[in-house]
């Protein structure tokens, strides 16, 4: 009797088991890339992905889906205008109710500027020309396609938005573990040490401000390209063409063309982040 | 078995008062912290982990420095350590539960700490240390509690509580694994972007575990009639010495690597932390005294023993200074130089020293005061259990 039913479970076990797992291999072997059945090269979409990632590393990119917004900064247009330099950082800081907190412990940027060895520390600086020494290079989050502060944060609190691409914060998720700064190799991520509020010069009613104990960067001013605008950094050059913003996945897009005409540089491309800011300097 | 833990000697309740003022000072800290926020520690923009995290990083390896206990007895059936492994259980509780108040102390949002589990996150690492984490700590009670309820009772512990135990040895591994692929899988932090971070935290844990045990040991030897054994502690010095020559050796291949290779990301942390970094014109050196005190703690207490080993001489004085030094060695490197060393230059090759503010060691003093206090109460109930059993 004891031995029946033993063997009765066993069998009513199996049989459960392989009814909950049908689906799934049904589903794993349906999928063109484990199916060995469906035969080589009827195709060509299939075949192609495999091809594009055997010659990864050597400059072909594989085929790009979606928008991914970049930015193309042409420094050549800035050198020798600190003051614009400045105003950059005022108005985005403005736009977005960035405190004014004094001091390099505590304080908050979106975008600022620092001298070329700071920004492009992968990049030699011996021997650098005067026009690399004696100016600063704009620094902002870079977007990255392959961002490490997405994959390392604990709540997806940060996120890629699919949209657009854009590297995006819920200020209303994070639980301020600051993982998210250790993972950026760009320092582009503030946390708010105290209360920010206190420490809006003027408060723009059309962006949220923040809470203290979060993190916060640049948004690639998500916000306004809701309503159809630029982002504030572009339109504040826009009289000199300082800042190209665009999809770097559109072949006929305005920054995609500028990007094929100049040698263009990225911060520490190195490591496999793919900054979606570009350089010219 | 916790009514033990209400009798006791007046030095024990004296002991137990001395670590409530801390405890009181660090919940008045903390709650100045929570009230006014995280400006109050010494970390900024730039060094933007500091001395909680640092804590944390040493305690999951003395939570799973346990491991040098529970796995000769059970694996290799060592008897000799039949009466310590509860010691080496009981450690890891108090040492996780320091671990999750550190975590707790260092979040600018700790009300939302549940958002962890809310929003799961798995390719998150510090998702996955929740998980060991808490994994290890649950373990680490059900062994514990059951091993000495059956102790007490005088009856061999059920059969099902093994389980739990061969579970629990893999989970130490991966407790301290898991903590340092939290540093090491950051692009751009050269210091930490080591393969060997996870075995050096682990030498290092083995080494720093057990030599708080044999502390505690022999301090329970004198207040509390305790007995581990020499050969116990014998053993366990011999093996705190391999651990902590291992992670010497450790240390010696990343300064290979760095400075053979003379790559400067790679050298940097190790000028920082051993030389002092210069940088326009200014010596950034903080934390030098710090790594040669290390050095020369590792050096000096692993000389200590050898010379006990070598010449049989073998006092409880001798052996309890050999284990404060390598201990206080350890807690050096890891406690402190890892974490400000890796993060001493920025990403944008700014030079930022970090120094902790009184707020902020008043809250470190006092989560260590709270472990202090748990691994007292529990070593009590156990050291209780054992005189009940030979009376």
């Amino acid at each position: 009797m004891d031995k029946q039913r033993r063997k009765f479970l066993k069998i009513a076990g199996a049989a459960a088991l392989a009814g909950i797992s049908a689906p799934v291999v049904v589903k794993l072997t349906s999928s063109p890339a484990l199916a060995s059945s469906t035969g080589h090269g009827e195709t060509p979409a299939h075949a192609a992905p495999a091809d594009a990632h055997a010659a990864t590393g050597h400059g072909v990119e594989e085929a790009p889906t979606g928008v991914r917004l970049g930015m193309l900064i042409d420094m050549r247009k800035l050198y020798g205008h600190p003051e614009l330099l400045e105003k950059l950082a005022a108005v985005c800081h403005k736009v977005h109710n960035v405190p004014e907190i004094d001091g390099a412990k505590s304080e908050i940027k979106w975008l600022w500027d620092v001298p070329f060895e700071n920004a492009f520390p992968e990049h030699s600086a011996y021997h650098a020309s005067a026009i690399t020494k004696e100016n600063n290079y704009l620094v902002l989050c870079n977007q990255c396609d392959e961002p490490p502060c997405v994959r390392v944060c604990p709540t997806k609190a940060t996120f890629k938005m699919p949209t657009t691409g854009v590297v995006a914060m819920d200020y209303h998720r994070c639980i301020g573990c600051r993982f998210c700064m250790m993972g950026c190799p760009y320092g582009a991520r503030s946390f708010n040490w105290m209360d920010p509020r206190p420490y809006i010069k003027e408060y723009n009613a059309d962006f949220p401000t923040r809470m203290r104990g979060v993190v916060e960067k640049c948004n690639f001013c998500s916000e306004r390209l809701a309503l159809g605008l630029e982002p504030a950094c572009v339109e504040a050059v826009k009289d000199i063409g300082a800042i190209v913003f665009g999809d770097l996945n559109d072949p006929n897009s305005e920054i995609r063309r500028r990007l094929d005409q100049d040698h263009t540089i990225q911060r520490k491309p190195s490591l496999g982040t793919k900054p979606s800011v570009f350089y010219i300097v | 078995m916790i009514e033990k833990v209400l009798k006791g000697n007046s030095n024990y309740w004296m002991w137990l008062a001395f670590l409530t003022a801390f405890i009181a000072v660090g919940a008045i800290c903390y709650l100045r912290q929570f009230l006014f926020g995280m400006y109050l520690t010494g970390m900024g923009r730039d060094l933007s982990w500091g001395l909680y995290i640092s804590q944390f990083t040493f305690l999951v390896g003395v939570a799973a420095g346990g491991l040098m206990l529970v796995l000769p007895y059970y694996i290799h059936n060592y008897k000799i350590f039949g009466r310590l492994t509860i010691l080496g259980e009981f450690l890891a509780i108090s040492a996780l539960i320091m671990c999750l108040m550190f975590i707790m102390a260092d979040i600018g949002q700790p009300l939302r700490g549940l958002n962890m589990i809310l929003h799961p996150t798995p390719n998150s690492m510090l998702f996955w240390d929740m998980v060991v984490l808490l994994g290890y700590l649950t373990l680490n009670v059900i062994c514990g509690w059951v091993i000495l309820t059956a102790e007490r009772k005088q009856v061999k512990p059920p059969k099902w509580v093994y389980i739990f135990v061969y579970v629990s040895i893999p989970f130490a591994v991966s407790i301290h694994t898991v903590t340092a692929m939290l540093y090491c899988g950051l692009p751009g932090r050269h210091f930490w972007l080591s393969a060997i971070t996870a075995p050096r935290f682990l030498a290092s844990a083995f080494a720093a575990g057990p030599a708080l045990i044999v502390i505690a040991c022999l301090i329970m030897k004198r207040v509390a009639h305790f007995d581990a054994g020499k050969e116990a502690i014998n053993k366990l010095t011999t093996i705190i010495m391999y651990a902590a020559i291992i992670n010497a050796f450790f240390v010696c291949l990343e300064f290979f690597v760095g400075y053979y290779s003379n790559i400067p990301g790679h050298k940097y942390a190790l000028q920082y932390l051993f030389f002092g970094l210069e940088h326009n014109g200014h010596v950034y050196n903080n934390l030098v005294p710090f790594m040669w005190s290390s050095t020369l703690l590792c050096f000096g207490g692993l000389g200590l023993f050898a010379y006990m080993k070598i010449s049989k001489v073998n006092t409880d004085l001798l052996v309890g200074i050999g284990c404060a030094m390598i201990f206080i060695a350890l807690w050096l490197d890891k406690g402190l130089g890892f974490v400000m060393g890796g993060l001493a230059v920025n990403p944008l090759h700014e030079i930022v020293e970090y120094y902790p503010t009184a707020n902020e060691i008043g809250i470190t003093l006092g989560i260590w005061a709270t472990g202090l206090l748990l691994v007292t109460v529990l070593y009590k109930i156990a050291v209780g259990v054992e005189h009940e059993v030979e009376a």
